[in-house]
């Protein structure tokens, strides 16, 4: 049982929660994520760690409404407890002082990239950071991103806010001016098919943070499991971050889907009982 | 074994087995039929989660008691992996006294009721019972003997609470709640130890919980165990991966003095073959753990599982077993079981075979996969399948498997469970550096000791021996309490000896901050 202690809305479907964790404040390093389980009858669900606070013991996620069980999540307030909570799970990122980093998020994939661009950013590394979302309320912690980058370029489908366009627009304006040593890039699956597809075509070495499903987060089941350069890999044990010209992502889009008929059905119910979102 | 024997004649000796054993003739018990578990109606429950063994009657479980013997050299002993003195509660259930019996089963075994329902006493007391081995004839049925008292202790809500020496103050951790770590914790809370269990899953149990489904072990007996445990005083921490949450190190550093590693063997193997990551393929781990730990079968809970109408499952251990009837009671049509050599070579019980055939599970014996393939969204939905034929034995000495060429078939699936082996948990051991590791994963230990190659760990169950058993992992966990309790009082003694030398209040200071 972990208590909540703080929460923030960054837009209506956006949340941060801060949640008593001592021993994983602790541990944890920048790119380790939680699996956390709302009820005893909840999904156990992986978030990323997107900050700590040693002193008082907490970490920080930020969690984007898409199902039953973000949703249970986000409905509970501060002062309420978390059922489980456990981790730090995965592998660190591994930092290192690159040079120009060009980092880019998609969605709600901008809360697991702010604590490795924070790390890049402190090992030395000149950070570049493309944000981007379907419409101006989508984009989320613009302002975190910019404390760790030298520059944040915000790209929206609908030109509502920054550029209008796909995140690889921005990024391979940035790739034609100057010389990129290392992309990262997390959000959804098909826009990090796509980053990687960029990248390749320049020869930049490349990461993406991957959001598999998972249940246990210990290498236990292979649900998590995806194919990289040909083999396969546990994403929680693994992972989470891969070379992105190896990942083979369409095999990660089908898997992600593989609920998909039971996930909108758990929504409806959850809906007709709760009639509250 | 020549000091058991002793033992064991001694016991017998005892006035009240003399009489016990006097009241029939031995001709007249060696002349009694072997009664069968009674077992729910397999067409009932195929479609329901209820316990397919029902359990002997109070008048059931004397008669199968009188047939047993009471043997000069009780053969049986010898086929238990932990020693249980099998004659000696097998006649306290002849005269009636079941709460007595159930003390002595304890003695050596920490947890009967688990155990009289999954050990495969067919190839371990049973096998090796005077009737299998001298009269051909079917054996005292032992395990379900253990059961019956196991389950009337339970049920008569007397549960006799082991004794606790007092209070040592000396901290020890179990990692790993399976069977292993239970009894660790168990026999060290009697010797007085402060004992926390830590485990990574929301639950206390191992594959007791995530793994064997409830219609052959029902969680409740499970956490009956674990309540008592927890009634003695041993402390349970979830959510807690050594390793990850916090290192053994770390928990040194809180006043750990020593450890015992019961991290299982938690890692699925794949064939990998061709389209093995479709959307509808499982390792058995996940798919178990989805419907057990999860309980993704019920709609009240948010977990979400593909149960399919046509399900394969690739393996004959008890593995495959449970998730093939698990299948079967999701609601498949076709629950099949796809393993490359004959029946007479599954590693599985006997038991759970002739439960799964009885519920209506195909068996395709001497097939084996080779690639699947899938619909346009990634679903698997076929599977290639190629027939084999027994060659020459291999090491094991099982008769190795060999493809028939040109004898490939495709089987419509759409759901497809690979149960072909687990491999030991590397968290762990990879967190320890100075811990050795054999070439599979394994933790190398001490065998008499379970001590491994840092002296403060010592390991056991399927961490150091790959996939086992439940007994064997209990009494690993029996014996690494014994090793551990000893090794600790040898290190509190050296430390007494250094400190009577000891002149000066200095010299004692000076120590302290070494
Ligand atoms: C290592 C890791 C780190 C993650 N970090 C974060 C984070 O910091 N913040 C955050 O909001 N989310 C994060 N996720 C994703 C998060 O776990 C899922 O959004 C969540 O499990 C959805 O559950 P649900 O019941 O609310 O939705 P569901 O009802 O299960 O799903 C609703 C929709 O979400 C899709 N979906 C399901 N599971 C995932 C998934 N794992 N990833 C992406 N889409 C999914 C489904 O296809 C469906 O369309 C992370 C995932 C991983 C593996
Ligand atoms: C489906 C199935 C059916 C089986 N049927 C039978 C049967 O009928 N009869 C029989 O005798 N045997 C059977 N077995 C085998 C038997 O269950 C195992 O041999 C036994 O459970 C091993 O016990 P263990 O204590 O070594 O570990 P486990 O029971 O595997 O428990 C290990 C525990 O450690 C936890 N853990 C791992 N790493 C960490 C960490 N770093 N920190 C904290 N916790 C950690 C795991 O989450 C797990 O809960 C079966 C196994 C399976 C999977
Ligand atoms: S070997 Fe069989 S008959 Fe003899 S004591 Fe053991 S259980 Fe009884
Ligand atoms: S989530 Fe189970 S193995 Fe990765």
């Amino acid at each position: 049982m972990n208590k909540i202690v703080d929460k923030e809305y960054f837009s209506d479907n956006v949340v941060k929660l801060v949640i008593e964790a001592p021993e994983i404040a602790k541990s944890r390093k920048a790119g380790h994520f939680i699996i956390l389980r709302v009820g005893t009858k909840g999904e156990r669900i992986p978030l990323t760690i997107v900050g700590s606070d040693t002193e008082n013991g907490t970490i920080t996620i930020i969690v984007q409404k898409m199902g039953v069980s973000s949703i249970k999540l986000v409905n509970l307030e501060v002062g309420d407890y978390i059922t489980d909570v456990v981790g730090p799970l995965g592998n660190a990122t591994h930092i290192e002082k690159a040079g120009t980093v060009l980092a880019s998020g998609g969605g709600v994939g901008v809360a697991p990239l702010l604590p490795i661009v924070e790390a890049f950013k402190n090992a030395g590394n000149k950070v570049i950071t493309v944000l981007a979302a379907r419409s101006k309320e989508l984009i989320i912690l613009e302002e975190q991103i910019r404390d760790f980058s030298d520059e944040v370029i915000i790209m929206t489908d609908d030109g509502s806010y920054g550029k209008k366009g796909l995140v690889t627009l921005g990024l391979e304006e940035v790739i034609n001016r100057e010389k990129i040593d290392l992309a990262v890039t997390v959000g959804p699956a098909i826009m990090m098919k796509f980053v990687g597809l960029l990248t390749k075509k320049y020869n930049i070495p490349t990461l993406a943070s991957l959001n598999t499903i998972m249940v246990d987060g210990t290498g236990m089941c292979g649900a998590c499991r995806v194919t990289v350069g040909g083999r396969t890999r546990f994403v929680c044990v693994d992972g989470p971050e891969f070379d992105a010209h190896q990942v083979d992502f369409d095999e990660m889009l089908s898997r992600l889907n593989a609920y998909k008929k039971q996930e909108e059905k758990a929504y409806e119910n959850y809906l007709s009982k709760y009639r509250k979102v | 074994m020549d000091r058991i024997l002793e033992y064991l004649k001694k016991e017998r000796e005892q006035e009240w087995r003399v009489e016990i054993r006097s009241k029939i003739k031995t001709k007249d018990r060696t002349s009694m039929e072997r009664l069968d578990m009674p077992e729910e109606d397999p067409d009932v429950r195929n479609k329901s989660y209820v316990e397919v063994n029902k359990g002997l009657l109070v008048e059931q479980a004397i008669y199968e008691a009188q047939r047993c013997i009471d043997c000069v050299k009780p053969t049986c002993v010898e086929g238990c992996p932990v020693g249980i003195n099998i004659p000696k509660f097998i006649k306290k259930i002849e005269t009636g006294e079941f709460l007595e019996s159930a003390k002595i089963l304890k003695e050596t075994n920490a947890l009967p009721a688990v155990c009289g329902r999954v050990c495969p006493q067919e190839v371990q007391c049973e096998m090796t019972c005077f009737y299998t081995q001298k009269l051909g004839k079917p054996p005292v049925a032992i395990g379900n003997l253990e059961r019956f008292v196991a389950d009337y202790e339970r049920n008569s809500g007397q549960i006799s609470i082991p004794e606790i020496s007092s209070r040592n103050g000396i901290k020890v951790a179990a990692i790993g709640s399976g069977p292993s770590g239970l009894s660790f914790a168990g026999d060290m809370i009697k010797m007085g130890y402060d004992v926390t269990v830590f485990e990574a899953l929301h639950e206390i149990g191992g594959v007791l919980k995530y793994g064997i489904p409830e219609f052959r072990l029902p969680n409740d007996i499970v956490d009956v165990e674990i309540e008592i445990l927890h009634k003695m005083g041993v402390r349970f921490v979830t959510n807690f991966i050594v390793g990850k949450t916090a290192t053994i190190d770390d928990l040194k550093k809180e006043g750990y003095t020593a450890f015992f590693i019961g991290s299982g063997a938690g890692l699925p193997n794949f064939m990998n073959i061709p389209g093995e990551n479709y959307v509808g393929i499982y390792s058995s781990n996940e798919y178990l753990t989805r419907v057990n730990l999860m309980k993704a079968a019920d709609p009240e809970y948010d977990t979400p599982v593909i149960s399919g109408n046509n399900v394969a499952v690739i393996g004959g251990g008890n593995t495959a077993m449970d998730s093939v009837r698990t299948a079967k009671r999701l609601g498949a049509e076709r629950a099949m079981i796809i393993y490359r050599r004959s029946i007479e070579e599954m590693p599985a019980r006997d038991e759970e075979i002739k439960h799964a055939q009885e519920e209506g599970i195909e068996f395709l014996n001497l097939n084996s996969p080779i690639e699947y393939f899938a619909d346009e969204n990634g679903r698997v939905n076929k599977m290639k399948v190629q027939k084999m034929k027994l060659g020459e034995p291999d090491d094991s000495g099982r008769r190795r498997p060999v493809p028939i060429k040109g004898s490939e078939y495709f089987i419509d699936v759409d759901t497809v469970i690979v149960s072909v082996g687990v491999s030991p948990n590397p968290l762990i051991p990879k967190s320890i550096k100075e811990l050795d590791v054999s070439s599979w994963g394994t933790i190398k230990v001490n065998k008499d000791s379970l001590q491994s190659s840092v002296s403060d760990i010592f390991a056991g169950g399927d961490i150091v021996r790959g996939g086992a058993t439940v007994i064997l992992a209990m009494g690993d966990g029996r014996m690494a309490a014994a090793a551990m309790n000893k090794y600790i009082k040898e290190k509190v003694r050296n430390i007494i000896s250094l400190v009577k030398e000891f002149k000066t209040i200095g010299d004692i200071l000076d120590f302290a901050t070494k």
